[in-house]
């Protein structure tokens, strides 16, 4: 499906082409998730769960996101953005109808239809970091035979700060061969959940470490350093952990020169690794 | 080859401006730098070096790449036409010309960028034989000979004469439209001047460099050497070696609202800036060392790891001239045990 948004003669990849926001649902106090259609009522271009797109408000700026919605959803583009600066603030004043402009899909996606076909998959998310990990697994849920037993672990400050709560609660629970270990940092009055940081409920769940499994990590930089060597101790090998990397970004075609880690660009080259191949980068992210 | 007088060369020069766009060196506020050439300019030909590459021509310093209308709710995405008027650039010097091949593998690899793609697609390159190589000067260490400029057609200043070679089918097609200002040569003269310069090039201090030790598999080698800490010390982050240089590439993007409309552009930006990868959760090069050491493992080290081994310096020499603080590749080279003379 190719885009027919305005684009003119110059279809070049630093071009934006014109889109709408159809929806806007408010997640958490600092997020909101954006439905995005193409202006011609089309959904712009394809994605892979893990890819992302360069939204653009003119005259604001333009920044990358996570394309949070399953490809399977082919009608849309779903964001969820956490409000933290000049772009995503005036993103968070908008109301549906607005027009913006989009560019993409960026990177390299997750092993979907490959590694990860037929394996048992484990993921861990903190807060924002659900986004990409969202898509892999409405991608999973939507093509379920293609997977096996699916273990949701997600957490977040407090209660109030857990993304796409409702569709959590009222779609992946619900659903057989998925479980979902939700968490928050510290006690809150009406939440009878788990309390604890992601890294240390994970040692309390013990996942084993079977060579049929997959884990997918996101979150930010301190949790999944302890994430990660939780699943050492547990057993898992590091070409079993998948996650993405997140550094600042212009062109999100390798050219800017603005995000490489040592010779790898994390716009192209990325945001997925698996976690053995970030080992071999210097230490720079 | 084919020759001409060089007292006939404003006549070739304005033929050429005619038909084209040309770029050639010439003196604007004291400084020689390659830009739109017209009659009553006076085309450098002695000055061995422009202080800024030639880059500017492919990819300028700053250009606007989109612009936008905003009302209520809708916008507007008006993409900047391509340029296709042919632009001839004359009088490059060798290590200018290699450095468009490197920005080649960097701008027209998949995606290719547009613009930059239409300019050197519609461009004719001139190169001119350095005829007194300066100290600064190690173009020899990447593989490249002076006295051989290359690109489309390739020149020479012998006496009063201007020399003139077409190699490809580009400066082949040009110098037959020029065909009536051009007379033939014997090649004698030329092969006298190239080993003319062939013996200074032997005598520059920094042409006995070494590249052993660089290289697409010494990341981890290089990358936590103590050396770095020296080396970057001083650096006070100003940019200009990444300015100056050919085959720097980073840039930025940013909006700019004209009252009228809002011009989206692109510019030369620099990863010796504090700024350069600042995001939302702080950067990942927060100290001048690591920004130093990215400029100079991206040259020795990560290019050629993603370019079958080609190096991202053409040893023009424009930070050993233009550093403040007298740092730059060669003595980065020398530190890690290159200085082989
Ligand atoms: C691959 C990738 C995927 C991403 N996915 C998502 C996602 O799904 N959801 C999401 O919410 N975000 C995501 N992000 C992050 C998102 O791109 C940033 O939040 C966004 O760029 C912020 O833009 P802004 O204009 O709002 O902030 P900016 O105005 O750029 O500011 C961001 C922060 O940096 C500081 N800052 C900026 N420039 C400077 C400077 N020069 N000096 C000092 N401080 C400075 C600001 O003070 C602020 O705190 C992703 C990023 C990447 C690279
Ligand atoms: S020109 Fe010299 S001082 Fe300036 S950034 Fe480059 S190395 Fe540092
Ligand atoms: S690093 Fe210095 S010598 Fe090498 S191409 Fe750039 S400016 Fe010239
Ligand atoms: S964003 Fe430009 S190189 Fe990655």
């Amino acid at each position: 499906m190719s885009c027919t948004c305005n684009h003119g003669e110059n279809a070049d990849k630093l071009v934006p082409v014109r889109a709408v926001v159809t929806e806007i649902r408010t997640e958490t106090p600092d997020v909101k998730t954006f439905r995005v259609v193409g202006i011609d009522g089309s959904n712009c271009f394809d994605h892979m769960p893990g890819q992302c797109a360069m939204l653009t408000v003119p005259g604001v700026g333009e920044a990358m996101f996570s394309i949070t919605s399953s490809p399977t959803e082919t009608e849309y583009k779903d964001f969820s953005i956490k409000r933290c600066g000049l772009l995503t603030d005036y993103l968070h004043t908008m109301e549906p109808g607005q027009e913006i402009g989009i560019r993409g899909p960026f990177g390299k996606p997750f092993p979907v239809d490959t590694v990860f076909k037929g394996k048992d998959l484990i993921f861990i998310a903190g807060g924002i970091g659900l986004a990409p990990l969202h898509s892999v697994i409405n991608y999973c849920r939507a093509n379920r035979d293609n997977y096996g037993k699916i273990d949701i672990l997600y957490g977040s400050r407090s209660a109030d700060d857990l993304v796409d709560f409702d569709e959590i609660k009222n779609e992946w629970e619900k659903e057989d061969g998925i479980n979902v270990y939700l968490t928050i940092d510290r006690e809150q009055e009406g939440w009878d959940g788990h309390v604890g940081f992601v890294p240390s409920y994970l040692k309390e769940i013990g996942f084993k470490p079977d060579a049929n499994r997959i884990a997918v990590l996101c979150g930010p930089p301190i949790m999944i350093k302890f994430v990660l060597q939780g699943l050492i101790e547990m057993g898992f090998d590091k070409t079993q952990v998948y996650t993405t990397l997140e550094l600042k970004m212009k062109c999100g075609i390798g050219k800017c020169g603005r995000c490489n880690i040592g010779s790898k660009y994390v716009c192209k080259d990325g945001p997925v690794f698996r976690c053995d191949e970030i080992d071999e980068l210097p230490d720079e992210y | 080859m084919k020759k001409i007088e060089k007292a006939k060369l404003n006549d070739l020069l304005a033929r050429l401006a005619e038909a084209s766009t040309l770029y050639l060196p010439v003196r604007k506020g004291g400084k020689v730098n390659f830009a739109k050439w017209t009659k009553d300019e006076e085309y450098c030909a002695d000055e061995l070096k422009t202080v800024k590459s030639a880059k500017d021509v492919f990819f300028p310093q700053s250009e606007n790449i989109v612009s936008f209308k905003r009302e209520s709710s809708k916008i507007t995405i008006l993409p900047k036409e391509l340029p296709t008027d042919r632009t001839v650039i004359f009088g490059v010097r060798a290590c200018d010309a290699k450095s468009f091949d490197i920005l080649d593998s960097v701008f027209m690899s998949e995606p290719a960028d547009s613009f930059y793609t239409a300019r050197r697609n519609s461009a004719v390159i001139i190169t001119t034989a350095c005829s007194t190589p300066e100290e600064t000067c190690f173009c020899g260490v990447f593989g490249i000979d002076p006295a051989n400029p290359g690109a489309d057609i390739q020149t020479w200043f012998v006496g009063e004469e201007l020399f003139w070679e077409a190699l490809s089918e580009k400066g082949k097609a040009l110098t037959e439209e020029l065909s009536d200002m051009l007379s033939d040569a014997d090649e004698k003269e030329v092969e006298d001047e190239k080993s003319r310069i062939s013996e200074i090039t032997k005598q520059l201090p920094l042409n006995g460099l070494s590249l052993e030790n660089f290289g697409g598999d010494k990341t981890n080698e290089l990358f936590d050497a103590a050396q770095w800490e020296k080396l970057s010390q001083s650096c006070i982050g100003c940019g200009t070696c990444t300015f100056v240089c050919p085959t720097c590439q980073c840039y930025d993007i940013r909006d700019y609202d004209t009252g009228n409309d809002i011009r989206r552009y692109r510019c030369w930006d620099s990863c010796m800036y504090s700024d350069f990868t600042m995001c939302a959760h702080g950067t990942n090069r927060p100290t001048q060392l690591q920004r130093f050491r990215q400029r100079f493992m991206h040259k020795l080290v990560y290019f050629p790891a993603n370019n079958n081994g080609e190096f991202s310096c053409v040893g023009c020499g424009r930070c050993v001239s233009s550093c403040p603080i007298s740092m730059n590749i060669a003595k980065v080279i020398k530190s890690f045990g290159g200085d082989n003379k």
